[in-house]
């Protein structure tokens, strides 16, 4: 933080010193009162309880965390005062430059992950919640990352999804694969309706429109009893079969099973690495379909108007239009990821898909680096496998999981990988480099 | 992901806007919804809660203004200060303070210096290091502030709704029709006094006083400002100790309005008190009163002739249309787009 900089030259230590008790005595006066008295119910009414052990961790934690921020600070800053600068792009610049050979270990690494000695159902789950995640985030990244255009309601589309995936196969008795371009329309279709009204605005009003409809289409489905059965949420939401190859112990009259059909033995792991199979393949169309059309004349457009809209207006494009398929592109694969959603969990309620849904999608973008369709993958792993991890500590995860955010965007304000690669150069300066970023891009998943 | 922790409960928010708004002539809740007296009891119920939201929405406006950031973390303060609030009144209660007078002021003055405190903190840790960084990432790090404060009070408070018995009983009856009785609840006097009371000492500091130039001045061009002698981390520290502050009363009315806070409430309240501050026009200080006030009462209108379950609904539906068709609000000024 910048305050270190007072560290000046007399006594450094003194100074750190000073400034770590400092802010321990803020945290105190902080603390004392929200964290030392604790409103407890009892018969008689609300009562006081105390709690000093808690406010001294409170205070502890915070002296010995600044402490150490301006040690390491200091420690830092006289060994690359130069550097430190650069250092968020120099990283991106080297993942990059190491594109091509990171992807393919990443993809082996990926594909080879459900048989690999350490495996077991946890890591899987732990697996396909993160790429669930990483498609929601490649596909938010063509709204945020490409079109520039902040949405803080993505999870409207992604229960769009689920709900419609789920009722077709209620209602009409659809499979998942039937289902599942149905669900994108649908999605899609609630883009372009919602985005209609509302992308002639810019910037945040945008952002708080968007918020908005992600909790109507929230309070919608909680009330539309009829249709959506509340908050009870919709049970028995049928799963995936392969091939028509239902995932059972026994099969049902006149179908055979996967397990009968390929004749291995049954476990229930098999429906487990088929749903990991199938998000990966999902998530990697996405980021294929992204790379795809960022070089057609929309994508090139989407860009443009990101970063000028009155340029873009200037030359002849419809910012409206193009905005819009944007919005509802980026609409469709949040609907692809809501019906896998709801196959995978068998079960959706309102409550899957509140705002923080669209801030976690959001935020695994912006730590990502805008734009950066590695930087989501490697904000998707930190960001939801990291709080997986401390699991025990289940009451402090979210506690953890806020602060994390605000870490991460005071290190790197960037993101991530803040590196990007121009989309296109009118005259290569170097033709090997031009080669060389050119199969870079083309050989991401 | 459990953002709501154990304690919130699927539905419309616990305590989250208006559940209870209709404490006072609730009981008569059955009587023919289109007379006079009916609306008139929504019009001093919606009031109330528009200053609320009107108070709220000042500190979204002035941050916003300045810095042109969303503080999402802003509706947690306000959670924070009702909270502190609610300490403070048990505190009281320990120590002996039992005149109400005193004890009102007592803790407004505490609710309003250590909620502040919060907002100075905030902007110091969360948000000063991101100046001059992109302005998503200062939006992710105070949604991360928003997780953060959320859950920090969710475990230091616990997750259950705390309820206060009712500090000031009684009011005043305006009339009665029929039986039916429209009622100015003490409460709901003070409420509006201390609203208007305030927000007018909030517009003389902005216009009148040299701290309420540097903050127009930052406003308008903060490299400028810095230019010509304003301290501009100053003056933008003051800004959301400011905002803080006023979303602290805020707080402190609505534990005693509602009798019922949570570590909820202050998610729900701040997108409306936003959406009240963009409908107003965002950066507009009256703006912000005259969003607040519209909200409370679309929304206290809403459930009170329609249903309940889409006050939500329609309070965005109206900022949509806004937006639309007037996208800078009712009272911004619009935005000159530079090449």
């Amino acid at each position: 933080m910048p305050g270190s900089a007072a560290t000046g030259s007399a006594s450094p230590i003194v100074a750190t010193l000073k400034e770590s008790a400092v802010a321990a005595l803020v945290a105190a006066v902080l603390a004392v009162p929200l964290l030392g008295l604790q409103t407890v119910q009892e018969p008689g009414g609300l009562t006081l309880h105390t709690r000093w052990t808690w406010v001294g961790i409170a205070v502890g934690a915070v002296f010995l965390g600044r402490l150490l921020l301006n040690v390491a600070i200091a420690a830092i800053s006289q060994r690359r005062a130069a550097r430190q600068q650069r250092s968020a792009t120099s990283l991106g610049q080297a993942v990059n430059r190491y594109a091509v050979s990171l992807t393919a270990a990443a993809l082996l690494f990926a594909v080879a992950l459900p048989f690999l000695p350490f495996t077991d159902r946890y890591v899987l789950d732990v697996s396909i919640l993160v790429l669930t995640y990483i498609m929601l985030g490649w596909g938010l990244n063509i709204v945020v990352g490409l079109a520039g255009l902040l949405d803080l309601g993505y999870v409207a589309f992604y229960a769009v999804g689920a709900y419609s995936y789920a009722l077709f196969a209620q209602n009409f008795d659809l499979g998942f694969w039937a289902c599942l371009p149905l669900a994108g329309m649908l999605a899609a279709m609630f883009g372009l309706l919602l985005g209609f009204p509302v992308l002639r605005l810019r910037g945040d009003y945008l952002a708080i429109v968007t918020l908005g409809f992600g909790e109507m289409i929230r309070i919608i489905l909680i009330n539309w009893q009829s249709l959506t059965n509340g908050s009870n949420g919709i049970t028995g939401i049928p799963r995936p079969t392969f091939f028509g190859l239902p995932f059972a112990a026994s099969a049902p009259a006149d179908t055979t099973t996967f397990h009968q059909f390929f004749d291995i033995s049954f476990s229930p792991l098999q429906r487990i690495i088929f749903l990991y199979y199938v998000i990966l393949v999902l998530a990697l169309i996405t980021n294929a379909f992204t790379l795809r059309i960022r070089r057609l004349p929309v994508g090139r457009a989407w860009e443009a108007l990101r970063e000028d809209e009155t340029a873009c207006r200037s030359l002849g494009i419809n910012p409206t239009n193009t905005k819009l398929t944007a919005f509802s592109i980026g609409a469709m694969f949040a609907g692809f990821a809501g019906s896998f959603f709801a196959t995978r969990q068998g079960f959706i309620s309102p409550e899957s898909f509140v705002f923080l849904e669209s801030a976690i999608i959001l935020a695994i973008v912006v730590l990502g680096g805008l734009g950066s369709q590695i930087g989501v993958v490697i904000a998707a792993i930190v960001l939801i496998g990291g709080p997986e991890i401390v699991r025990q500590l289940e009451e402090f995860r979210m506690l953890a999981f806020g602060g994390l955010m605000v870490l991460i965007m005071i290190w790197r304000p960037r993101g991530l990988l803040s590196y990007r690669e121009p989309t296109i150069r009118l005259r290569p300066r170097d033709r090997r480099a031009a080669v060389a970023s050119d199969a870079a891009t083309k050989a991401l998943p | 992901m459990g953002w709501r922790g154990g304690g919130g409960a699927c539905g419309g928010g616990p305590a989250g806007g208006g559940m209870r708004l209709r404490r006072v002539g609730s009981r008569n809740k059955r009587v023919d919804q289109r007379n006079l007296e009916y609306f008139l009891q929504q019009l001093i119920n919606g009031l109330t809660l528009g200053g609320i939201y009107g108070l709220i929405a000042i500190g979204y406006t002035m941050v916003y203004g300045i810095i042109g950031m969303i503080n999402f973390a802003h509706g947690e303060i306000y959670m924070i200060g009702a909270f502190i609030a609610l300490i403070a009144f048990l505190v009281l209660g320990l120590v002996g303070v039992t005149w109400v007078p005193l004890a009102l002021l007592i803790v407004l003055v505490v609710a309003m210096v250590l909620t502040a405190f919060y907002g100075w903190v905030l902007e110091r840790v969360a948000y000063r290091p991101l100046r001059g960084a992109p302005r998503l990432s200062a939006l992710i790090s105070a949604i991360g502030m928003s997780i953060f404060l959320q859950n920090y009070v969710q475990l230091a408070q616990g997750a259950r709704v705390k309820p206060l018995a009712p500090v000031i009983p009684g009011g005043f009856s305006l009339l009665e029709v029929d039986g039916f009785i429209v009622q100015l609840s003490y409460l709901q006097v003070i409420i509006i006094v201390l609203t208007t009371a305030l927000m007018a000492g909030f517009s003389l500091i902005i216009n009148r006083t040299s701290l309420g130039r540097a903050q127009r001045a930052c406003a308008q061009d903060m490299k400028m400002a810095s230019l010509i002698g304003i301290d501009v981390d100053r003056t933008i520290s003051t800004t959301f100790v400011i905002g803080a502050a006023l979303a602290a009363v805020a707080g402190m009315m609505v534990t005693l309005y509602y009798g019922v806070i949570d570590f909820y409430i202050g998610f729900l309240a701040g997108i409306k008190a936003f959406t009240a501050a963009v409908l107003g026009g965002i950066g507009s200080l009256p703006g912000a009163m005259l969003g607040g006030v519209l909200i409370g009462l679309i929304e206290v209108f809403w459930s009170a002739y329609f249903t309940i379950e889409y006050k939500d609904v329609a309070a965005f539906s109206i900022l949509v249309l806004v937006l639309i068709f007037r996208p800078t609000g009712l009272l911004g000024r619009p935005e000159v787009e530079k090449v």
